[in-house]
């Protein structure tokens, strides 16, 4: 997994609420049998008329030129619904490497922890300065510190990770390596517990 | 301080306790299907580890599979490519696998319970989201991704924080006319597609205890809807009832010596919940969806919100979205709104119980001329089972063809998909966008409410059919 410690960046403002796993990667391009390319399908019938890559939909963010950055903002219960992890696949493919918002749904967080994108919860106040300031405002996320600060107007915010998950990810390590340290004391559980 | 029954399954399969950071939980029943475990497979395979208890593992093909002509290769190349590699995996790692074909092959959360796999006391999971159904038989079961679904291949555990736990109350009898889809419908209704984030919800009461196993799977299956980890119910009389004699479930001594440990599932008198809601079984109706997202719902008579009612501007802005999205308008009413599309099945409501019931709506009658069906059984032994109660001869005379097992419309993967515009009076589980395929427009309801829509063409309250 890539390890992330500090980013600067601009930002994506995606101002939607409850945006759903279906709209992050549509069911029908699920059939991979590999974790590549979901990026160019990210949000796919939000960002395309007719599933025509084509027709670019103009009223949709990923498709404005004043927007750019490894950074996502988005409205409350972002990533909500299905357990997809192609939803994490294809933020992190399309070049994302920190999602904002108010609210994440709880298998999506793990599901980007698990994949090394950052996502970072900040009080509904906060998203609201964020998607005040300009397209061309960078946002500085600082891992260690667990700070996000609007460097235009040096409003910052402290952000929760469990210390587990944080060294997981400034390190690059992921859960899989861990669990496959204990192996011993997992046998030692299944003897005990025997049903 | 007593404890939940939550707390008594968890606290048995911690592993070990992270500090600040997760638990490792162990994993007694994994559940895998073709979407969502290639990627877990490739992923061992290139670190060199084994499976570790290929035995804890059951396997389908449900997501991208065909409700027609299942004998027949399967024609989207993807897909087939998809399925054949599940098969592939299985045979490799040594997972049993019920595939396309197999007598006992459907959608993974109707198949657990029917086989008697899926058991009290359990932690059960499985890259599917709704994986939380199993939970109507006092099990901890929930969702995970894929680099999780690899984990429990690695090491049979997850890693997972304990979540806040919430407890859902149901009280008194239900209205004529309402089953439980209505019930976890109004729930989420009531407390919104993320309303229970962060929590697992446990579901108490009269109204719960009165429901049949399948009816209780039905509203373990939506917690995931209100954002929940899961959703459990306590096993009682009606539980074992339902598993005595299923294919896997314990046999003889074996038997008596899990009820014995079964019966100490439940949540103790002075336990505390995080959070806790009751909710007056009474004042649910038939219980219908307008928006984009499960928490839209509203009484089958009722009146959709206005925009006034709105005061915040990003809610606002949502909810005109979902309108447009819909092609509805603020403030109107549903009733009596043809609709194109009728879906009966998914995880939600594809038992044999869904079955009778809609049975008993269209028996002697004839499906609406404008009405275009996907009637897709849950799993085979479902479908066997129509047959065997001669429902197929009642289907057959209302016109309306049954499909073979599968997921099927609910998710707009395989071949079954609603077309852009059209209304579909749907007992899935989600009404997003384009869930049912592109534009799609969903309308999620009870069987009894698409029974209803089957016949009269449009939006219908089954009050007046029953009546």
């Amino acid at each position: 997994m890539q390890s992330l410690q500090k980013i600067t960046s601009r930002f994506i403002p995606l101002r939607i609420e409850n945006v759903d796993t279906d709209q992050i990667i549509p069911a029908r391009f699920l059939k991979a049998t590999t974790k590549d390319g979901f990026g160019k399908n990210l949000f796919r019938d939000w960002r395309y008329e007719n599933d025509n890559e084509a027709q670019p939909k103009a009223d949709f963010v990923l498709n404005q030129k004043q927007y750019a950055g490894e950074i996502l903002v988005a409205a409350k219960n972002f990533g909500c619904g299905s357990s997809r992890e192609h939803a994490a696949w294809s933020i992190q493919d399309y070049g994302f490497k920190v999602v904002v918002s108010s609210f994440f749904a709880d298998i999506f967080k793990n599901n980007a922890l698990n994949n090394g994108v950052l996502p970072v919860t900040v009080t509904d106040a906060f998203l609201q300065q964020i998607f005040a300031v300009g397209a061309k405002d960078t946002l500085t996320v600082d891992l260690e510190k667990q700070t996000i600060t609007i460097d235009a107007t040096g409003a910052s915010e402290k952000f929760d990770i469990n210390s587990y998950k944080k060294t997981c990810l400034l390190n690059g390590y992921d859960d899989i390596d861990y669990l496959l340290s204990m192996k011993a004391e997992i046998e030692a559980y299944e003897k005990a517990n025997q049903s | 301080m007593g404890k939940t029954i939550f707390d008594k399954i968890w606290d048995k399969h911690e592993v070990k306790i992270i500090e600040d950071g997760p638990s490792v939980v162990y994993i007694d029943k994994h559940l895998i299907h073709e979407v969502t475990s290639p990627q877990a497979f490739s992923g061992i395979e290139k670190r060199g580890v084994p499976l570790f208890r290929p035995a804890q593992i059951v396997a389908t093909a449900d997501h991208n599979v065909p409700t027609l002509h299942q004998e027949l290769p399967i024609k989207d190349a993807l897909s087939k490519f998809q399925v054949d590699t599940l098969i592939e995996n299985c045979k490799k790692h040594g997972v049993e696998l019920y595939g396309l074909g197999h007598q006992y092959q459907g959608i993974v959360h109707v198949i657990g319970p029917e086989l008697g796999i899926t058991q009290p006391g359990m932690t059960i999971v499985c890259g599917d989201s709704h994986t939380s159904t199993h939970g109507a038989f006092g099990a901890i079961a929930f969702g995970i991704g894929t680099s999780e679904v690899e984990m429990v291949f690695a090491a049979q555990c997850i890693m997972q924080s304990k979540p806040k736990l919430m407890r859902i109350n149901i009280d008194g009898a239900l209205k004529n006319g309402v089953v439980s889809k209505d019930i976890i419908l109004y729930i989420i209704a009531q407390i919104s597609a993320s309303g229970a984030t962060g929590y697992f919800v446990e579901y108490a009461g009269s109204a719960i205890r009165a429901l049949s196993m399948e009816a209780r799977m039905t509203i373990c299956n939506m917690s995931i809807e209100m954002g929940a980890r899961g959703g459990m119910i306590a096993p009682d009389q009606t539980t074992y009832d339902y598993m005595q004699g299923r294919m896997f479930a314990p046999k003889g001594a074996a038997w008596e010596e899990k009820l014995a440990a079964w019966k100490q599932l439940y949540t103790d008198a002075d336990a505390k919940f995080d959070m806790e809601i009751n909710i007056v079984a009474e004042d649910i109706d038939p219980m219908i969806t307008y928006g984009t997202n499960p928490g839209m719902g509203l009484s089958i008579q009722g009146q959709l919100p206005t925009i006034e009612s709105f005061t915040d501007t990003t809610e606002k802005q949502n909810y005109e979205k979902a309108l447009k999205y819909m092609g509805l308008t603020a403030g109107q009413t549903l009733i009596g709104m043809p609709v194109q599309n009728v879906f009966i099945g998914s995880c939600t409501n594809s038992r044999i119980e869904d079955f009778r019931l809609v049975a008993s709506i269209i028996k002697g009658k004839q499906k609406h001329a404008g009405i275009k069906t996907l009637i897709v059984p849950g799993s085979q032994e479902v479908a066997k089972q129509i047959k065997a109660e001669g429902l197929d001869k009642i289907f057959a005379a209302a016109g309306v063809e049954i499909r073979q097992a599968g997921c099927s419309a609910c998710l707009g993967m395989n071949e079954d998909k609603i077309p852009a515009g059209e209304y579909c009076i749907s007992t899935s589980n989600r009404n997003f966008e384009g869930r049912q395929g592109a534009g799609a427009r969903t309308l999620l309801a009870s069987p009894l409410t698409a029974a209803a829509a089957l016949l009269t063409g449009k939006i219908t309250d089954i009050r007046e059919i029953l009546n």
